[in-house]
């Protein structure tokens, strides 16, 4: 049976997973054969459950609107959404995502991209000033939780995710990711443990321009749902990627947290730590853990995560799922063992593995200047 | 009418006295707060009826001479007329009275926590070994803005541009319930600063002023102001970390409370600015507090008075309407919001109050969390559970239902030597706890004492440590109103309803 929405009787989805990412900082595009390389030498990671892909820079023409992947059980969900979509959205441009018969994906939903940007007359501006981001995070949330049967599983400008039941390198076949390219890659491989596999659970996950692929599992899930809840937050998926996603977006792009002080948020440091530090560090950080507490990501993971000005690759506050770095000129490549990177670059410059809670972050030159002013905050 | 000399009520329990152990030492005298003991010339003698079982005389006794047993004489079984129903009835026709206790209730109502289980870590995600990697308690107690502000230096490094509320911070998340001096004695109340100050947590004075010895202590110590507004001046409401203002008591939801003038001495008229051998009554509600906005101008009374450098607590009994009586009180400017469950102990209540009226802690607590949350404003105040936490297992499933703290009342008398006897009220308390007689009260050595309450606080924090570690998290914060680490068991749809959590198995 096709899933794509997460029915199960279950408070949430977990898995165990292998992940991958590959950045170049000047925006130098490859196409998806790395990616597949490298994620296919972690094929023992997942059990053919799921497998995904994000890439940044693959809709150059269409790169001020917003690129939705929407996946439908049925044309009848299809044409509900298309009416919303309609109503609200200017959409310049609809297809089907290309995809190509293989013999390992025999079964998949139907796959639409839409390339679209809000209405400045829409409905929702009588009543409140909702910026354009927050429009169509609300309605991603509406049309994934109120319309059966249909899945939004991207949404960002410029940038999208490619994913489905299957393993990874089975996955980059049935979308051909070696005739897309981009300037950044994200990999995702499935070991999910509580679920059968379904094609929205799959990874990467996606909001806006973020994107997130994750190993590991959210001890503390029950009270970072409980959390974002109290944002307005609607967890559909359950899954501990959502989570992380949502967090990040409520950090980074609602509370104007600098990316690398909200990565401190998900992994803080340990009060030994802290009330080591100088007295205006330690008074901010105190502040951090105080106010943002409910937001610590606690348990094993290793998330990778997309956005429009970079890539950043962390591990939880005590390293409990594995991560390996590697740097050679303008690329950065990160995965959870180190065969992946080798199976794309034999001999990096700089090849390590990231401490406890200390991210890897790499930021596209072009936005350099613009982040250090700002503190790192984004254009989001 | 003639008047009967007898009484009905027969003694509970029996001081059984094996006379071919007892040296004839009178330690029993001396000990008993009760008088039930008295030398008969060549032997001692025991009065059964003046026996409470608290347990002072057989833990003294030298040669393990004495026995306390309950009274075999059986008031003929009745599932319907039980014993205390029957005694009671007598005790009320012979005395016109209300039957006063001590302590919390001693029905047999549902306890919720021991129908709570767990979650521990299995395979998918690893636990956490405590003894090897750091596992974090600390706690701060105070209102927290929804999100930070921040500005950047010049080297574009982040700068904290909110200003904290007052925050209280405690080492591990316990605080001492409110027990004030009156109600027990001031070595009572000095065991528990030595061990607040030494735990890193706080006490609480109750409503009974703030004795000089204590001053010292005020790092570690929460002000009390009641109804009664014993002991109140300004200087008192800048001695401690916080001020709590208490609306009621989950042993006596909606009365006052009653010191009898006969243990009203000097140190306590000082202390509570009364005359000494009046009656110190605080009425049932504050009168100055007719309504939740009367409240508010009474938080805000006491930030000004304070400077906005305390954070402001508000002490309600759990009663039916508690999520929407706690929203109320958040809105109304209090920083934390203490909620006492039925269970709870007190020095003297009327037992038909404490008996009946209230509800469950746990059920109280997810409850107005949830509320909190739905609101949007559980970050507005934190939220201290009490009403019988008798276990570190009571604390976690407390916290993990939504409580920042627990608060200890009983427990730590218990560790001071109480045997919960239930006779607080009367003021013979043989451990030296309840009582103001200076000959009782000096048996009780606030540093041995002072100890044993710290090595309890200890234990259990390492206890928690060990199930927050079980559960695969380091911090407690991550167990925090984290629900999805409870099951319930053997509970009705209703009952899981009510709590927020699902039935084991699911």
């Amino acid at each position: 049976m096709l899933k794509i929405k997460n029915k199960f009787n279950t408070e949430r989805d977990i898995s165990g997973c292998g992940l991958c990412g590959i950045i170049n900082a000047k925006k130098v595009k490859t196409n998806g054969s790395d990616i597949k390389k490298a994620i296919s030498v972690e094929h023992d990671r997942g059990n053919g459950l799921g497998g995904g892909f994000a890439v940044y820079g693959n809709y150059p023409d269409y790169a001020d609107l917003y690129a939705f992947h929407i996946m439908y059980d049925n044309l009848s969900a299809k044409s509900d959404v298309e009416d919303y979509l309609r109503n609200n959205f200017i959409v310049e441009k609809e297809e089907h995502i290309p995809t190509f018969k293989t013999s390992k994906i025999f079964d998949h939903p139907y796959l639409h991209r839409y390339f679209i940007k809000p209405k400045s007359d829409r409905q929702d501006k009588l009543f409140h000033e909702l910026e354009d981001d927050d429009f169509v995070v609300n309605s991603v949330m509406l049309i994934n939780q109120n319309y059966d049967g249909a899945y939004v599983f991207s949404s960002g400008k410029n940038m999208g995710a490619f994913k489905g039941v299957g393993y990874p390198e089975d996955i980059a076949d049935f979308y051909r990711l070696e005739e897309i390219e981009g300037y950044m890659w994200t990999a995702h491989n499935r070991f999910p443990t509580n679920t059968p596999g379904w094609w929205g659970g799959a990874h990467p996950f996606t909001l806006l321009d973020w994107s997130i692929v994750h190993n590991g599992e959210i001890s503390s899930y029950g009270i970072n749902k409980r959390y974002l809840e109290m944002y307005k937050y609607n967890m559909a998926l359950r899954t501990d990627t959502e989570v992380i996603t949502y967090i990040l977006d409520l950090l980074i792009r609602k509370h104007k947290i600098p990316v690398r002080l909200a990565l401190t948020v998900l992994a803080s440091p340990f009060y030994q730590k802290i009330d080591k530090m100088e007295n205006d560090k330690k008074k901010l950080y105190t502040a951090l853990r105080q106010v943002y507490g409910s937001a610590l990501l606690n348990g094993p993971f290793a998330i990778v995560f997309g956005y429009s000005g970079g890539m950043v690759a962390m591990n939880d506050r005590i390293k409990l799922r594995p991560l390996v770095a590697a740097s050679n000129g303008d690329f950065t490549y990160v995965a959870s063992e180190e065969a992946a990177i080798r199976a794309v670059c034999q001999s990096p410059d700089m090849i390590w593995s990231p401490k406890a809670g200390e991210p890897v972050m790499v930021e596209f030159n072009d936005i350099k200047e613009k982040t250090s002013l700002k503190g790192g905050l984004l254009s989001l | 009418m003639t008047k009967s000399s007898f009484s009905n009520i027969q003694s509970e329990y029996l001081a059984v006295i094996d006379h071919n152990k007892c040296v004839r030492c009178k330690r029993c005298i001396q000990n008993c707060g009760w008088g039930t003991y008295s030398f008969g010339g060549d032997k001692i003698l025991a009065d059964h009826s003046k026996c409470v079982a608290c347990g002072r005389c057989y833990t003294y006794c030298p040669e393990g001479a004495i026995s306390i047993i309950k009274n075999p004489t059986v008031i003929r079984e009745n599932a319907n007329w039980q014993e205390p129903l029957v005694k009671n009835i007598w005790r009320q026709s012979e005395t016109g009275g209300i039957v006063i206790s001590g302590m919390g209730t001693t029905f047999k109502y549902k306890k919720y926590f021991d129908h709570i289980l767990l979650d521990a870590c299995q395979v998918t995600n690893p636990s956490i070994d405590p003894l090897r990697e750091p596992m974090e308690l600390r706690t701060f107690l105070g209102k927290k803005p929804s999100k930070l502000d921040l500005d950047f230096d010049e080297k574009g490094e982040p700068v904290l541009k909110t200003k904290m509320p007052p925050q209280i911070e405690l080492q591990t998340p316990f605080v001492f319930g409110a027990m004030s001096y009156g109600s027990i004695s001031l070595n009572a109340q000095k065991a528990m600063a030595l061990a607040a100050r030494a735990l890193g947590i706080v006490m609480n004075t109750g409503e009974g002023g703030l004795h000089d010895d204590l001053v010292p202590f005020g790092k570690n110590i929460i002000v009390q102001v009641a109804s009664g507004r014993f002991g109140v001046h300004r200087d008192y409401l800048n001695s401690g970390v916080a001020v709590e203002i208490k609306i009621g008591q989950g042993a006596k939801p909606g009365i006052g409370g009653h010191l009898p003038g006969e243990k009203i001495g000097i140190d306590i008229s000082r202390t509570r600015m009364i005359p000494v051998g009046t009656d110190a009554i605080s009425p049932a509600p504050h009168h100055d507090i007719y309504s939740i906005e009367d409240l508010r101008q009474l938080i805000y009374a006491i930030k000004e008075a304070t400077e906005y450098e305390k954070p402001v607590s508000v002490k309600v009994a759990a009663v039916h309407n508690i999520a929407a009586i706690v929203s109320g009180i958040v809105r109304a400017g209090a920083d934390i919001v203490y909620i006492d469950g039925y269970s709870g102990g007190t020095g003297a209540a009327p037992i038909v109050i404490r008996d009946h009226v209230g509800i469950p802690i746990e059920l109280a607590l997810a409850q107005v969390d949830e509320r909190l949350r739905e609101e949007g404003i559980r970050n507005e105040a934190s939220i201290i559970a009490a009403g019988s936490i008798r276990s570190s297992a009571d604390a976690v499933k407390a916290i993990a239902l939504g409580a920042d703290a627990v608060a200890i009342g009983t427990a730590a008398l218990i560790v001071m030597g109480c045997h919960v006897c239930g006779k607080c009220n009367t003021g013979n308390c043989s451990w030296g706890i309840t009582t103001q007689r200076p000959e009782l009260v000096r048996r009780l050595d606030p540093e041995v004492y002072g100890e044993r309450l710290y090595n309890l606080i200890s234990a259990w924090s390492h206890e928690i440590q060990e199930v927050l570690g079980a559960m695969g998290v380091n911090s407690i914060e991550s167990l925090r109103g984290s629900r999805e680490r409870l099951r319930g068991i053997e509970l009705t749809d209703a009952e899981l309803k009510a709590l927020g959590i699902k039935h084991a198995g699911l």
